[in-house]
């Protein structure tokens, strides 16, 4: 239990009005709500619930959606490691160990004083300096040993987080590579005012020559979609921004917002003109919270500055402003349908298309969805043209792409590129040596080997959101695919049966080869598995989730073939395993408590 | 009028219709558990996928289009249909020997119409307690598919919301509304739309049990494809 004593209902009831009760604004009020105890205690939920005149039910539902909502205690210091497997290549697991035994707790469960929980959570994007962990959302990156044991003792001195060093919390932008986007210095509004001079219509005809094209993995045309936006009939038009970044091994977005923040709302107020949209939001991934007051006071600058609120830049009927929506630890929300559930306070799962944002978006009104990159980029385009930036890039992908580069490289980082360049380029660049496979667009990407490394990173051969993850010599294969399989198992919304029950499935089948109880049958119902996902599933993330494991089976097949008992069936159960309960509840680890042994003592 | 082929044959359909309405007016069946010819499409069961045009489709979920080709009765279609229902069935614990819904239940009928002859992928065993709370009835909660028919019953046609989904991934789970979980602390009634629509046997009317024998039951006598044809065309 927590040791808090339980606190009065004023400060909920504040943070009622603050959202004026708002349905829509659920999530949003968990979150807030949650900063009170920690977790939300049922009556919490009931109060909650009653407040905004939604069923009990539908409370708990969202509140049982969301990675950080939590409806049991938690320790009033509460650390996740963050699990990618760049941080567990750099130790990650060692050092939880570590922690939870200096602190005298177990992962997943509460300290018996209540003084602190420990776990691990999925990438926090700071797969360039990490291993990384969040205690109470902040992050703190570049762990050793050392780091865990400062923080164990002043987790036990309960110091709080105002007084901990404050360069543990120092995160690295590491921009080692800069072209067109990183070396824009740009006054606050100059691309605003430039596409405002050439009238909505202008604007979006540079737009459409300037061929861009959605950075956030798909790829889609930005202008053909905007069009859509602003020709669908419902007049209350909106433009959001993604910066959910939960692909693992991506962290562009995270580099963007603390480093040019204006790029990117100008980028979003710039949508707004050509769609002709009044309202915007950024939906923040719950990992990034500690980036909110900083933004929200870039927003209230440029709302001095007349670039926000109404008749931005003098224009009659050019009125925008923008809010600021947290995740909560939801891969799933980055889809963009399962984003705008997320938007109006409900659980992350995607829609049906059609209808498609662009007619029927937040609450119905025509949205335009597009990335943190894709925004930033529209200030090149209203600044220099369209026919200037199309010209960049290769035939089908114009302009630069943000690369985030993290695993067994000298240098990770942040690196801008010309669309074309090369795999063993960029290699180069950051300085790997026997790199065996590279992991382009995150788990849900595609894992090259050595024999693809003359690939080149564009819509029309490698596409990538920007993710770029290397693995020497030193490293399994399997392992890679596994911690991937683990990862889309922890993120499917649960809602299409593919999805939900395959990744569950797929995850077992990895482990029963991780525990060497493989044999070849696996190997067939793994792939069996691999095409009902792809081909079942409702969404993207279904559909991706055996990409690692379709990769690695076909190009680094002797990995998994090393890990099977060479029989055609072998089954998953292990009784000696299953008595490991049993142990535990009678305190016993003798040899009579253990199968083998015991029947080697039998014999 | 419009139409398209499924599996060769011409099928008329009016604009906005989906693929699985068209067919089954038609006189085709196209398998489904999550739809139901009173509610929106919900798409999460996938049992209706098709390929349309090459690709893959909810029939539910999907508006027809003039002149598609639909591949529905192929070995292919039937084969990935048979894995999500054995999906369904280890993810959940369904016992149909003792299950008072065997014989009513549409996963059990669909496990036959579509040859399920063993249950291939390994059990899951969840834990999920049965909330007997109710005076009138039952929930158990082992068998449940998440087809989420009693929650939208239960808002759109009942008023009263008694039902939602919580959790995430294969976590998911049912609750009710009441803070303490329990059916009987909700307003629910044994005459609500959503106490009679659960396609499986989660939500069981106490009382004698097995009042219609085991034999005479809705898909003893005809397949589930019969019964749904004679219903919807
Ligand atoms: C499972 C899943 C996760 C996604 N996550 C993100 C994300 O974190 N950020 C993002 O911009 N797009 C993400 N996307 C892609 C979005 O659905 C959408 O295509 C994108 O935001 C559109 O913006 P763009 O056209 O500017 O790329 C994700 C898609 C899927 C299927
Ligand atoms: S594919 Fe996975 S994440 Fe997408 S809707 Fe289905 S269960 Fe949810
Ligand atoms: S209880 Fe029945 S109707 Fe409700 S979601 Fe589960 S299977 Fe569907
Ligand atoms: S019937 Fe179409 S997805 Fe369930």
């Amino acid at each position: 239990m927590s040791a808090l004593p339980p606190s009065p209902a004023a400060p909920l009831e504040a943070l009622l009005r603050r959202h004026g009760h708002d349905p829509s604004a659920l999530l949003q009020i968990l979150i807030e709500a949650q900063d009170i105890d920690g977790w939300l205690p049922a009556p919490t939920l009931t109060q909650i619930a009653a407040a905004i005149k939604l069923p009990r039910a539908r409370v708990e539902g969202v509140a049982g959606f969301y990675s950080f909502l939590y409806d049991r205690p938690v320790g009033r210091y509460r650390v996740l490691f963050s699990d990618n497997i760049t941080d567990r290549m750099l130790g990650n697991r060692a050092l939880m160990d570590a922690l939870c035994r200096k602190l005298w707790v177990e992962p997943d469960k509460v300290s018996e004083d209540g003084l602190v929980s420990i776990a691990t959570t999925s990438c926090t994007g700071l797969c360039d300096q990490g291993p990384a962990l969040l205690v109470n959302g902040r992050a703190i990156g570049q762990l050793n040993h050392r780091r865990i044991n400062e923080i164990a003792e002043l987790i036990r001195q309960q110091r709080p987080l105002e007084q901990w060093p404050t360069e543990y919390f120092q995160i690295d932008d590491n921009i080692r590579r800069r072209d067109a986007l990183l070396q824009l210095d740009m006054l606050p509004g100059a691309a605003l005012a430039a596409a405002v001079a050439r009238g909505r219509e202008g604007w979006l005809a540079e737009m459409q020559a300037s061929n861009l094209r959605g950075r956030g993995g798909a790829g889609f045309a930005t202008a053909v979609k905007w069009a859509s936006a602003r020709n669908a009939t419902e007049v209350r038009k909106v433009v959001v921004c993604n910066a959910d970044e939960g692909e693992p091994g991506t962290f562009k977005d995270r580099v963007l917002l603390n480093t040019c923040a204006d790029l990117v709302f100008e980028g979003m107020t710039l949508a707004a003109w050509a769609v002709g949209a009044d309202s915007g939001f950024l939906y923040l991934r719950g990992e990034y919270r500690y980036l909110r007051p900083q933004l929200e006071a870039v927003l209230a600058r440029r709302r001095a500055a007349g670039l926000l609120g109404k008749g931005i830049l003098g224009e009659a009927g050019f009125d925008f402003d923008i809010a600021i929506h947290l995740g909560a630890g939801a891969y799933v929300c980055g889809e963009e349908t399962a984003l705008l559930e997320s938007l109006e306070g409900k659980r992350g799962t995607p829609r049906i298309r059609p209808p498609f944002p662009v007619t029927h978006g937040y609450l119905g009104r025509p949205t335009v969805v597009n990335n943190v990159e894709t925004l930033a980029k529209t200030c090149l385009i209203a600044l220099e043209g369209g026919t200037a930036f199309a010209a960049t890039g290769t035939a089908q992908s114009a302009g630069t792409k943000l690369l985030s580069i993290s695993g067994d490289c000298a240098a990770p980082g942040i690196y801008e590129y010309p669309f074309g360049v090369s795999i063993a380029r960029i290699l180069e660049d950051c300085g790997a040596s026997d790199t065996q496979a590279v992991q382009v667009g995150g788990a849900a990407g595609i894992c090259l080997a050595a024999y693809e490394f003359q690939r080149r990173i564009a819509y029309e051969d490698v596409p990538t959101a920007g993710a770029f993850m290397i693995f020497d010599g030193s490293r399994d294969l399997f392992e890679v695919a596994r911690a991937f399989v683990h990862f889309f198992a922890h993120e499917s919304c649960g809602f299409c049966t593919p999805c939900r029950v395959g990744t569950a499935l797929l995850k077992g089948f990895m482990d029963k080869l991780n525990d060497g109880h493989g044999a070849k049958a696996d190997l067939a119902d793994i792939d069996w598995l691999d095409r009902l996902l792809k081909n079942a599933s409702h969404c993207g993330l279904g559909s991706a989730a055996p990409n690692p494991v379709i990769d690695t089976l076909q190009k680094f097949r002797p990995a998994y073939e090393r890990r099977l008992v060479s029989l055609d069936f072998e089954p998953a159960f292990d009784l000696d395993a299953a008595l490991a309960e049993a142990r535990q509840l009678t305190a016993r680890d003798d040899p009579g408590a253990h199968l083998q042994t015991h029947e080697e003592d039998g014999r | 009028m419009k139409q398209f082929l499924l599996d060769g044959q011409p099928v008329p359909f009016e604009d906005g219709q989906s693929i699985l309405e068209a067919a089954r007016q038609a006189g085709h069946y196209i398998p489904s558990l999550c739809w139901h010819k009173d509610f929106p499409a919900h798409g999460s069961c996938k049992l209706c996928i098709v390929k349309a045009a090459g690709r893959h489709v909810s029939a539910c979920a999907t508006p027809a289009k003039e002149g598609w080709e639909v591949e529905s009765a192929t070995p292919e279609m039937n084969g990935e249909r048979r894995a999500l229902l054995q999906m369904l069935f280890v993810e959940g614990n369904h016992f149909c020997p003792s299950c008072e819904k065997s014989g009513n239940c549409e996963l059990q009928a669909l496990g036959y119409e579509y040859e399920m002859l063993t249950s291939r992928f390994r059990h899951f065993y969840p834990d999920r307690p049965v909330d007997a709370s109710h005076p009138d009835v039952l929930l158990d909660f082992n068998r449940c598919i998440f087809c989420e028919l009693c929650v939208r019953a239960s808002r759109d046609v009942d008023g009263k919301a008694v039902f939602a989904l919580t959790g995430r991934g294969i976590n998911k789970h049912l609750v009710v509304n009441a803070e303490s979980g329990r059916l009987g602390d909700t307003d629910f009634s044994k005459n609500d739309l959503a106490a009679r629509i659960c396609p499986v046997g989660v939500i069981l009317h106490k009382g004698p049990g097995f009042a219609v024998p085991i034999g005479e039951r809705t898909y003893d006598g005809q397949t589930i494809r019969e019964q749904k044809l004679k219903e919807e065309s």
